[in-house]
């Protein structure tokens, strides 16, 4: 019994360990930041999920306790992760409107803009007497 | 009044689910503080948050779930794959603009985090109108369709629970 949970775990705990470090090489292989972006956002989530799920069988299997921790660290990184991509990705194109940027355009190019009148969010202030909240417009 | 003492009723529960969890056994004073804390917090955040979000919790959002984590988990393959056997000229990246119907600030929030989430795209921002995302894809062949593929598989589920 105990040998089947080792396996178990020492198999979560490589196939996280795999997906880390793909992530992490993408970060530095991939040519320029928006691409570089989709490395750490994704390949990651899975490697961290495995090292997770290979804490939860081996505290049960192995001291028989059940912990929640693993879950609430799972759910804040699903929070967390696209609002951070989504933080360097404004950076981005706020230092490419700019031109604080050195590396010329990813594969992509420039970015589009958006279909109709006005910009992207991040380049518009809000005007004076903007409601908190677009609900009911 | 009893929107004015519980604004968010979904967050108070998620609170005490959270500090359960976080305490990682269920006694009398841990659902007690819990309480208090679902009580309080969103009773204090109100300002940032003023309007309540309908949401339906029933088995479109559970579906939607289950659909979102199977996604990540083949994501987390294709990317890894781009990563490792894809050479930088081959790669197909472009800007994507998605229109979208949805217009609750929630549900847009939503869909964007899921879009960050899966198969080689993340959401970059949105439009001050709030009618279009700025989508980074990282490779794709057909841009319309990966576009119908957003709106189809994520938007269209996501209304059904923001209605």
């Amino acid at each position: 019994m105990s040998t089947l949970v080792d396996i178990i775990v020492v198999a979560l705990v490589l196939l996280g360990a795999t997906f880390v470090l793909i992530g992490s090489w993408g970060l530095v292989r991939l040519p320029s930041t928006m691409e570089r972006l989709h490395g750490p956002t994704k390949a990651t989530t899975l490697g961290l999920g495995s090292l997770l799920l290979a804490s939860v069988v081996y505290f049960q299997g192995r001291l028989g306790i059940w912990t929640a921790h693993e879950l609430l660290i799972a759910l804040f990184l699903f929070i967390t992760a696209p609002i951070s991509a989504n933080m360097i990705a404004k950076v981005h194109l706020h230092r490419r409107r700019i031109g604080a940027i050195e590396e010329p355009d990813g594969i992509a190019g420039p970015p589009p803009r958006p279909a109709g009148e006005g910009d992207w969010a991040t380049f518009e202030a809000p005007e004076k007497d903007t409601q908190a909240s677009t609900a009911n417009s | 009044m009893m929107k004015r003492l519980l604004p968010h009723p979904a967050l108070s529960i998620m609170l005490l689910i959270v500090w359960l969890l976080m305490a990682n056994t269920v006694t009398v004073g841990g659902v007690l503080l819990g309480t208090v804390f679902g009580l309080v917090l969103p009773k204090f955040t109100e300002p940032f948050w003023p309007d309540r979000p309908r949401v339906r919790f029933g088995r479109a959002l559970l579906g939607y779930c289950v659909i979102v984590l199977f996604d990540i988990v083949v994501a987390n393959f294709q990317v890894a794959r781009l990563i490792l056997f894809r050479r930088n000229r081959d790669l197909r990246s472009r800007w994507l603009v998605v229109p979208i119907a949805l217009r609750t600030p929630e549900a847009v929030t939503v869909l964007a985090a899921t879009i960050s989430l899966t198969p080689g795209t993340v959401s970059s921002d949105v439009s001050a109108d709030g009618r279009s995302l700025l989508v980074h894809a990282l490779d794709v062949g057909d841009e319309a369709a990966e576009i119908t593929r957003i709106k189809t598989r994520y938007e269209a589920r996501l209304q059904r629970i923001f209605a």
